[in-house]
């Protein structure tokens, strides 16, 4: 069988020697944050919890982006979803999250027309087909997606379709990091920083934040190698004594990142402040339309009603993102919420902290 | 938990995995109550006379309707065919069903039933009876096929997914995923040019080479819907055992393996088709694997894994790093990622 690009990262003869220089170099207890969701899966996919040192923490992140977008936001878009006119089209992944009083997939099950696509162009056309309707696109994702929703809005707004509306919950990260070390609760020795993010953003959107509070971050991409890599840099850095910002993704980081994304980016949206899960209001870490785009902004156009927001009670999930407590800390967990009849949006994106723990975690 | 009244039916039901189980078990089988049903195989075994036959049904709703490799029509007479071959049976006879939507164009429903009497003369299975009904445009899915099938069962042959115990080794006929992967590409909106193939097959020819080496192969099951990680964990659940497989012995085409990348799907939970899983003695395992790799639908057969006595009723996966993790039954269906 050939070998693909993929696979040449999670050969064992690769694999090995990353495992042996991290139990050789780590003496001191340290907790590493991954902050993105990817990350997350990744690292319990492949089984790297049970190859780590007991002097490592992994502690996961922020970094899905279902499961920090703010119950309040859930609500609006399951509130979209029931407006006459309205085709609400979505990343999969949102589908089963629960609002405070039902989810996209039981409107669905409703009768709502409410489709799952992947990509904003993808909801476009189907806006260009069905002129008749408002199709509204759930805008959500960090720098990752946020370019290609962008795109779709310069398209749209070049072609004149006028029904083909964002609901705009995209979050960007650097603001996330920076809001995360100054939680008092939180404790975190070092960050493997999300790849994928970094692809776009380059290396230059964290310096200011490793400048100023003088942490470890490692820049990783999501295979075992790749992953194992940026830990083993951010041990040495920490038994080193040193705090730098380094690459372990070169073949896909630089340090000016995507121009053309950022630039559509830029185009479409300006930074304004979000609201995130668990981590509350941070400032300029949403996206929100510049004035020439403004005419497909769904909240401004069709002003969903969320209603009654309720946090569900005793759900740990904001905890969770900001790696104070582990899904097993969590009163829920297991019992009252599991994938099938989840709580909490952590049990039910595939790139949750809890849905992985739930998943790949031994539960006894 | 079961399913709540207020609860109402969501794709999620259909998945195959943990809550179309939930489905089964906590709503469908309490309330027909019998010892046949309950042993949640994939067809029922039952007796007439001396004779032991084994029977099934299935319904199948598929987009699309034609995909690289197949269509609607085959996959409805070979997944009935396999459901009778995973109860070691030899299958016979298969009625047919037919749900149309009103404009289903006559020239597609041709071309399927096409490939439904080719597999059947493939898989030498005789369509002796049916039912055609036509439901107003919207009240179906162009076209929803039902087949039930009857199928003998040799005298010494005994399998049961009770019956996986500590020391069977595992045996998977080929590479995983191809079918999920296949309508996934294939599904309308996806735009994604992957070169897979469905893998539908009839699997019963595989079956009687398998038996003719050992009569005695403990469990059969063909990993369709939840796939290999789900159809793993029923049997470690319904024989009380632990399971122990290897990422790495696990057949997987590169193709697929880079489609599930991209979406953030595990392909241990994708379709398939035209494979199956048996779970064999230590002493005839070998012969068995041998006797696999020289039929054409099991010339990529694998040992995967072993039944083992500690963790029971849970499924363990050795990664290809060596790393250890636990492979739960699938929740519900699975969907892509975000990023």
């Amino acid at each position: 069988m050939t070998i693909t690009h993929a696979e040449e990262y999670r050969e064992p003869q690769l694999v090995a020697p990353l495992i042996e220089r991290i139990r050789r170099r780590s003496r001191k207890p340290v907790r590493l944050m991954e902050v993105c969701g990817t990350h997350t899966v990744s690292i319990f996919r492949s089984g790297i919890r049970s190859l780590l040192p007991e002097t490592i923490t992994l502690l996961s992140g922020p970094g899905c982006p279902v499961c920090v977008t703010a119950q309040r936001d859930i609500d609006a878009c399951i509130a979209l979803a029931a407006m006459p006119g309205v085709m609400l089209t979505t990343f999969g992944d949102l589908m089963r999250v629960p609002g405070s009083h039902g989810s996209l997939r039981q409107e669905k099950a409703a009768g709502h027309d409410i489709r799952i696509v992947y990509s904003a162009m993808d909801a476009l056309e189907l806006a260009a087909e069905n002129p008749d309707r408002n199709v509204v696109f759930i805008g959500i994702g960090f720098e990752t997606t946020a370019p290609t929703v962008a795109a779709a809005i310069a398209v749209a707004n070049q072609r004149n379709i006028r029904n083909f509306l964002v609901y705009s919950v995209h979050k960007t990260v650097p603001q996330a990091l920076e809001a995360l070390v100054n939680d008092p609760e939180t404790r975190i020795d070092g960050f493997l920083l999300p790849g994928h993010v970094s692809v776009i953003t380059g290396l230059a959107a964290y310096r200011p934040f490793v400048s100023r509070h003088a942490i470890p971050c490692v820049v990783a991409g999501f295979e075992p190698a790749d992953i194992l890599l940026a830990i083993a840099m951010l041990i040495d850095q920490m038994e080193d004594g040193r705090a730098a910002l380094e690459n372990a993704y070169p073949r896909a980081v630089t340090e000016a990142g995507n121009a053309k994304a950022k630039a559509l980016m830029q185009q479409v949206f300006e930074p304004v402040d979000a609201i995130w899960r668990g981590l509350g209001q941070i400032p300029a870490s949403g996206l929100g339309f510049r004035g020439p785009y403004r005419n497909h902004d769904a909240a401004e156009a069709l002003r969903p009603d969320p209603g009654n927001v309720q946090e569900p009670a005793a759900c740990a999930c904001g905890d969770v993102l900001k790696g104070i407590k582990t899904p097993l800390d969590c009163p829920l967990f297991g019992t009252a919420c599991t994938p099938m009849h989840p709580v909490g949006p952590c049990m039910v994106s595939s790139e949750g902290t809890c849905a992985a723990y739930f998943r790949y975690h031994p539960r006894t | 938990m079961p399913p709540s009244h207020s609860e109402s039916i969501t794709l999620d039901h259909g998945s195959g995995g943990r809550i179309s189980h939930e489905l089964t078990t906590r709503l469908i089988v309490p309330l027909f109550q019998n010892a046949v049903l309950e042993t949640l195989h994939d067809g029922a075994f039952l007796s007439i006379g001396k004779e032991r036959i084994a029977f099934t049904t299935d319904s199948y709703t598929v987009d699309p309707v034609f995909f690289p490799g197949g269509s609607i029509g085959d996959l409805a007479v070979n997944g009935t065919v396999n459901d009778l071959a995973m109860c070691g049976a030899c299958p016979k006879w298969l009625s047919m069903g037919l749900i149309l939507e009103e404009g289903l164009p006559v020239s597609d429903l041709e071309r399927i039933l096409s490939d439904m009497a080719r597999a059947a003369q493939e898989a030498g299975v005789t369509i002796v009876t049916g039912d055609t009904k036509v439901v107003p445009r919207g009240a179906a899915d162009r076209i929803f096929i039902n087949t039930s099938g009857i199928g003998v069962i040799a005298e010494n042959v005994h399998i049961g997914p009770d019956r996986a115990m500590p020391g069977d080794r595992i045996l998977l006929s080929g590479t995983i995923a191809d079918h999920g992967v296949c309508v996934l590409a294939n599904r309308q909106g996806m735009g994604f040019d992957v070169p897979v193939r469905s893998d539908t097959a009839a699997l019963n020819g595989l079956v009687q080479v398998m038996l003719d080496v050992d009569p005695n192969i403990h469990v059969l099951r063909d990993p369709t819907r939840g796939g290999l990680g789900t159809a793993l964990n029923e049997i470690a659940g319904q024989s009380g055992v632990g399971i122990r497989i290897s990422e790495d012995a696990i057949p997987l085409q590169p193709a697929v393996a880079g489609l599930c990348e991209l979406l953030g799907y595990d392909p241990l939970y994708l379709a398939n088709e035209g494979k199956l899983i048996a779970f064999v003695s230590p002493d005839t395992a070998d012969r068995v694997l041998d006797a696999m790799k020289r039929h054409p639908l099991g010339q990529q057969a694998a040992c995967i894994g072993e039944v083992v006595d500690p963790h029971p009723a849970k499924v363990v996966l050795k990664t290809r790093i060596g790393g250890k993790r636990i492979v739960d039954m699938l929740s519900g269906e699975q969907l892509p990622r975000i990023c």
